[in-house]
């Protein structure tokens, strides 16, 4: 279980999330929902320990983080990844694609033949891996960084509007990818977009973050049964 | 040609805001040709919305600057765009695009307002800058008040402004000069869905004014709610063209049923494969290698008749 509890986070004297409660079980698809500014990507930072809430905690499977101070312990930092919404912002310009999808790998320094399988799985033939951000479209940059996000066999992927720049079918094609990890690895995933029918398709339950500062609350009412071919 | 009609564009309209005829767009780098725009033929009519479709990188940003005359130096251009029937966009010179064109009888609604403003300079600068520079009638408070800004709102600098806010600070700024023409490049990308649908609440009040509007997008959820044709556009080439109900309806190209189809409120199932390189065009119908109904005769270009550029389509 992905679990924040009492999650409190400010931004100046700005209280962006208050006293939130979240999780995100094994295997389990959770769309999350909500107005822009409601903190649905603060809460996905929070949960892939990329930010350090000023209160509350967060536990991955049942261990929790301690109080770390920059960042979290590697082990439980690589038990979770994150996507961004604009490719851009989130890779290396120097690298090419397929340095990108190994980063992971080098860092943890495993081989990196898994790299190469990620790739063709996102749909990146070998010719785009051997190019540079500049030289790809945003939908073939954001397969790659998928893919990378896969390389370290993550327990819990966080989806931050992962599609919103991309077109229907590069959008169609990364949910299933998603989609597909899911069933292989039984990892949860936290798929928040502002496309309430995107949503309903890709989620098995969904839950809503309402307006800045209050109190959002909002476990899904009615898990949607998760059956999917 | 370099003169055209008077700037009656709300008043007696011509037949068409805007004529392009087998537009062609080249870029030349090192080493290789980019084929980003092919023999493109389509109008926009005054009251109207043409939404242009298509995956991304499939050349329909390069499209709208070729109709702005902001291509690069490395670019080739041939073919026509008559506005209102007289300018011819791609012979007319730089200093009449600057001076007459853009801004005046073009507006353009940026792709992402938030970068597109100067960042040192408040909304309010901007947009008074904009109105000096075009001698418009209309005033800062009045423009404002029109998209829903506070007045306070134009106090503040790009940073301070909220996604939304900026994107009604630049439909504010691409309205001072009152264009006849709107071109609107991926006006919604990154903005959350309420906000997206306000976007395009707001265009088509523009072509209900009598605005011709050609919106580029990847969206065919915005696209659907507010254009009134469609032009669906795959590797350079214009695949699908009609009523934008229609289209969307029943697409015939196998591209833009694809496209229709990848939909999650549809059978959310993506095109298999990967559109071509620009530099490296497959000979014949471009989405051949990727089409599950191709036939011996997709080894030749197919040309755009009755509205498709498709050999199956068409039997």
């Amino acid at each position: 279980m992905l679990r924040a509890d009492e999650i409190t986070v400010r931004y100046g004297s700005r209280i962006v999330l208050d006293r939130l409660s979240f999780e995100v079980a094994p295997g389990e698809i959770v769309g999350l929902g909500g107005p822009s500014g409601c903190g649905k990507s603060t809460l996905a930072r929070v949960l892939a320990l990329m930010l350090r809430p000023d209160g509350g905690r967060v536990s991955v499977d049942g261990t929790p983080t301690p109080g770390w101070r920059q960042r979290a312990p590697r082990a439980l930092r690589t038990s979770v990844a994150l996507l961004y919404q604009q490719p851009r912002l989130a890779v290396d310009p120097r690298l090419t694609l397929a340095e990108i999808i190994a980063e992971p790998l080098a860092a943890a320094k495993l081989p990196r033949d898994r790299a190469a399988e990620l790739a063709e799985r996102a749909g990146l033939t070998p010719d785009l891996l051997t190019r540079r951000p500049h030289e790809v479209s945003d939908g073939q940059l954001q397969r790659a960084c998928l893919a990378r996000a896969l390389t370290l066999r993550p327990r819990y992927l966080v989806c931050d509007e992962m599609t919103t720049m991309l077109d229907a079918s590069t959008q169609a094609l990364l949910v299933g990818v998603v989609r597909d990890y899911r069933e292989e690895e039984g990892a949860g995933v936290l798929a928040i977009s502002h496309d309430q029918v995107l949503l309903e398709r890709w989620a098995d339950r969904r839950a809503e973050l309402s307006g800045a500062g209050s109190r959002p609350v909002t476990p899904s009412p009615s898990p949607v049964p998760r059956s999917r071919s | 040609m370099t003169t055209s009609a008077p700037a009656d564009r709300l008043g007696t309209r011509p037949a068409t805001a805007l004529d392009v005829r087998d537009l062609t767009v080249t870029f030349r780098l090192p080493g290789a040709t980019v084929q980003a725009v092919t023999q493109a033929s389509f109008e926009v009519r005054p009251g109207r919305c043409l939404a242009l479709v298509g995956e991304s990188g499939c050349g329909k940003s390069v499209l709208a600057h070729a109709l702005l005359g902001l291509l690069p130096g490395n670019a080739t251009v041939s073919g026509s765009a008559l506005l209102d029937g007289g300018l011819d966009l791609l012979a007319a010179r730089p200093d009449v695009l600057a001076r007459q064109v853009r801004g005046r009888r073009i507006g353009l609604i940026p792709q992402s307002p938030a970068t597109h403003l100067t960042p040192v300079r408040t909304a309010r600068a901007q947009l008074d800058e904009a109105l000096r520079e075009l001698g418009s009638a209309h005033t800062a408070a009045e423009l404002a008040g029109r998209f829903g800004l506070r007045e306070a709102d134009l106090d503040r600098y790009p940073h301070e402004l909220s996604g939304g806010m900026a994107q009604r600070v630049a439909n504010a700024i691409a309205l001072a000069g009152d264009p006849g023409l709107l071109i609107a490049d991926e006006p919604t990308s990154g903005l959350d869905r309420p906000l997206v649908d306000r976007a395009m609440g707001v265009l088509r009040s523009l072509c209900d004014e009598g605005r011709a509007v050609l919106l580029i997008t990847h969206d065919l959820r915005a696209a659907e709610r507010v254009a009134d044709d469609l032009a669906v556009m795959y590797a350079s080439r214009l695949v699908e063209v009609g009523e934008a109900a229609e289209v969307l309806e029943r697409p015939r190209h196998p591209y833009a049923r694809g496209l229709v189809d990848a939909q999650p409120d549809r059978a959310f199932r993506p095109i298999p494969g990967m559109p071509p390189e620009l530099t490296a065009l497959p000979g014949g119908c471009a989405f051949q290698p990727r089409c599950l109904q191709a036939v011996a005769a997709c080894s030749a270009v197919p040309d755009l008749e009755e509205g498709v550029a498709c050999h199956v389509a068409r039997r």
